[in-house]
């Protein structure tokens, strides 16, 4: 629920920043609805506002997207659903439904499923209606770091990793994880160094 | 249709596809023991790179700040073994702190 509403609030920023780039409310509102991923959304805005094509905001914005459909191969499996309830979970495959999934499935399984749509629907909620929000002028509130949201959120990602570290390799994964993302930041485009540390975790994996 | 519009429904449509096949690969591609220990890996180094980016950097610059000192104060209540809210709230706080104050 910490999640839903620290995530949930950075929608105001996404709002104002969307609009501010020329972006109507209304398409504001739709990307927050329909893309629903918040690197992706601040990727097309901000290239479309720095004067790039629409191609290339889709491309960047789509690069980033990847790293959703790499955690839809991890749930689907763990979710088991068919049909219409496939195509919501697969909306709601997000970073904070499935970090808080696969936090909680070392309690037990039932506790992962409600983990990954209560946080889902948690985030869509307040993401949306913090967009809303933002982009009808809320810009006053659109300063997150004045309220240490920008601070709330990788402790949050924190608190669902520490679990994880019982092992000396996992622990050795996570610094070298984090020492290559940093490393990576300047060099490569915004949301890869994520991305690319999900590679070095399938080289290790299928080598031990 | 201009390029806010094509940027809007463009994104949107090729998100949802992305998060769609991955719900759409056969289980079966994820049975063998070397993917299931794979599987389990991916969510450390993924969550460990989002905590480093979240922290470190902005705008694709690596930056030392306020975000710091909030996520060290997480550690170190996760080290008293304190509870997750705890763990979210400390951090915000501090942080807040040092951004508003310092």
């Amino acid at each position: 629920m910490s999640v839903s509403l620290t995530v949930g609030a950075y929608g105001v920023a996404f709002g104002a920043a969307s609009v501010a780039n020329g972006f109507s409310v209304l398409q504001s509102c739709l990307l927050s609805l329909l893309t629903f991923s918040g690197a992706s959304q601040f990727a097309v805005v901000g290239v479309i506002g720095a004067g790039g094509s629409a191609i290339s905001a889709i491309a960047t914005a789509s690069l980033l997207g990847i790293r959703n459909g790499l955690y839809g191969v991890i749930m689907a499996p763990r979710l088991k659903v068919k049909g219409f309830k496939r195509i919501i979970a697969a909306q709601i495959t997000i970073d904070e439904s499935t970090g808080v999934a696969l936090g909680a499935q070392k309690r037990s399984e039932s506790a992962m499923r409600h983990g990954f749509w209560l946080t889902g629907f948690g985030v869509f909620f307040f993401w949306n209606l913090f967009t809303l929000a933002g982009a009808l002028g809320a810009q006053a509130m659109g300063d997150t770091r004045a309220w240490g949201l920008d601070s709330a959120v990788p402790a949050a990602f924190l608190g669902l990793l520490w679990p994880r570290l019982e092992k000396n390799g996992d622990r050795a994964l996570a610094v070298v994880s984090i020492f290559f993302a940093i490393a990576m930041t300047p060099i490569l485009p915004a949301g890869l160094p994520i991305i690319a540390t999900a590679f070095i975790a399938i080289a290790v994996g299928l080598r031990r | 249709m201009n390029a806010f519009w094509i940027a809007t429904i463009g994104t949107s449509v090729i998100a949802f596809a992305l998060k769609f096949a991955g719900h759409s690969i056969p289980q079966h591609w994820l049975e063998s023991p070397k993917l299931q220990k794979t599987n389990a890996l991916i969510p450390i180094a993924l969550l460990s790179a989002l905590v480093a980016v979240q922290t470190f950097t902005s705008e694709s610059k690596v930056i030392i700040d306020h975000r710091l000192a909030g996520v060290s104060i997480a550690v170190l209540a996760l080290i008293l073994k304190a509870p997750f809210p705890v763990v979210v709230i400390s951090a915000a706080v501090t942080s807040a702190a040092i951004y508003n104050w310092l």
